[in-house]
């Protein structure tokens, strides 16, 4: 069973420029590291040194965010719909470096 | 407070609603918003609050208008070229509506000014577009209870929501942390469709109005998130967190911190200097281009920048696909690789050392200080 995973702009660079990746997995956790297996490039950009989900990533289960489900044992269902949303600085598109404007 | 006949001639689609009528547009008219950046969301959200009759506006911005903000920069036409941001926005919301008084602050916003300056304002727009001033409109909002109206665009995509309400979360309950600085997107990646920041800013000046009128139901504990190539919205459900170091039950935050800081910026970071003999500057490489000594010129951009501008007989590999073409390098001892400004070829000089090309050097400044040095009949972007 496949579930989508919805990749969001700064990360589609990793996952060859795709918008949508199609990943199988029995829990979130399990599919997360079925995604970075595939796209190497990825893991970094998702997890920290520890191996634990970055703070300023989020993984959303179709609307509802995994922190306040089981986390990265949520189980996955037929049909769910997986969200990465990372924090997005920008305002007028210039580059984030954080203190240029 | 009353309206002048001039007001109910302006605002007469406003007063024949219900929903806003004579009272919303007397609410609107002794509100006071405070937009932080007149830049890409700061446009429209400006321009809409001052259409609508909200009677103070504040402008925090301390830049100056340039050629490259006028493609999604509304407020700000080819005439304010070169004239600070705050003059010609005010110029042009008063022109749009001189009932509302348009204040403007010409500073950066800090730890040291951000209270005072917020606390003058019924609600907080932010537009800015860095991580420190993100996190400080947001500290600054959960202390003072001030709504914050919050958008980020990145290329085609775009996000929104009003934090810091007083049951809802606060931005800090989504993200309690920045990414390092190494991890945000590199200019490579950066860019924004012109049109997108005019999306999300409508959005926020949207939920800016229905917070004043006290309609509808405004976009807390819900984050909006908007796909403009595929023309899709979809909706998150937010939760204030009640562990959040700010707006939790039991704060740790009760006052700004310094927030470069936070962010993981320090100056020596942001100042590092190169190794020696691993750079070389636009005009020893011109000197060598005259004399035709064979010296290679690696181009590290992305095709769409080689297409606006380029150095002659450069070779264009773009960064991300340099680890996969380097058999493309062999033979290319003598090597000067650059990019925009100068950042990105410092990494694939790094990446050339470590696969042997040990004479790879970075070209300081990249393609636009060959521009300012060398040619400039170049276009800049």
């Amino acid at each position: 069973m496949a579930n989508d995973v919805l990749i969001p702009t700064p990360l589609r660079a990793y996952v060859g420029k795709q918008d949508v990746v199609q990943v199988d997995g029995e829990t979130v956790g399990e599919l997360l590291q079925n995604l970075t297996a595939k796209y190497s490039e990825l893991q970094n950009h998702l997890y920290n040194e520890d191996g634990r989900l970055r703070s300023f990533v989020n993984v959303y289960l179709n609307d509802d965010d995994i922190r306040y489900l089981q986390k990265e044992d949520t189980p996955v269902a037929e049909g769910d719909t997986i969200s990465i949303v990372p924090s997005v600085a920008g305002g007028t598109g210039s580059v984030a470096t954080g203190l240029s404007r | 407070m009353t309206l002048s006949n001039e007001e109910v001639a302006r605002y007469s689609r406003h007063l024949i609603m219900p929903e806003v009528g004579m009272d919303g547009q007397l609410k609107l008219k002794a509100a006071s918003v405070l937009c932080i950046g007149a830049g890409g969301l700061g446009s429209p959200v400006a321009m809409y609050l001052a259409a609508a009759g909200v009677g103070r506006i504040g402008i925090v911005d301390f830049d100056v208008v340039d050629h490259s903000n006028l493609q999604r920069q509304v407020i700000h036409t080819t005439l304010d070229v070169g004239r600070s941001k705050l003059d010609s926005a005010r110029d042009r919301l008063n022109a749009l509506n001189p009932e509302v008084k348009v204040e403007t602050h010409d500073v950066a916003l800090s730890s040291e000014n951000a209270l005072d300056l917020l606390a003058g304002y019924d609600i907080i727009v932010d537009g800015t577009d860095n991580f420190p001033t993100r996190y400080l409109v947001n500290d600054a909002c959960v202390i003072l209870g001030k709504p914050n109206v919050y958008g980020s665009i990145f290329r085609f995509e775009g996000q929104a929501s009003v934090f810091a309400t007083k049951d809802g979360p606060c931005y800090r309950c989504l993200y309690p942390e920045p990414p390092p600085p190494g991890l945000v997107p590199s200019c490579a990646e950066g860019g924004v469709l012109g049109i997108l920041p005019g999306v999300i800013g409508t959005i926020q000046a949207t939920e800016a109005v229905k917070l004043i009128i006290g309609v509808g139901e405004p976009l807390v504990n819900r984050f909006m998130i908007y796909d403009a190539l595929r023309m899709r919205f979809r909706e998150l459900k937010l939760r204030r967190d009640p562990e959040c170091p700010v707006c939790g039950d039991n704060p740790t935050v009760t006052e700004l911190i310094d927030y470069e800081q936070f962010c993981g910026i320090t100056p020596a970071l942001s100042v590092a200097e190169p190794a020696a003999g691993v750079e070389t500057t636009v005009e020893e490489l011109k000197t060598r281009l005259d004399r035709a000594d064979g010296v290679f010129i690696l181009d590290v951009r992305e095709p769409q920048e080689f297409q606006i501008c380029r150095i002659p007989s450069s070779t264009l590999i773009p960064l991300g696909d340099l680890p996969d073409r380097l058999v493309e390098l062999e033979g290319r001892d003598d090597m000067v690789v650059h990019c925009k400004s100068g950042a990105r070829s410092a990494k694939a000089v790094k990446l050339l050392h470590k696969a042997g090309f040990v004479k790879a050097k970075n070209l300081r400044g990249g393609i636009l200080a060959w521009i300012d040095g060398v040619d400039p009949s170049l276009p800049k972007y």
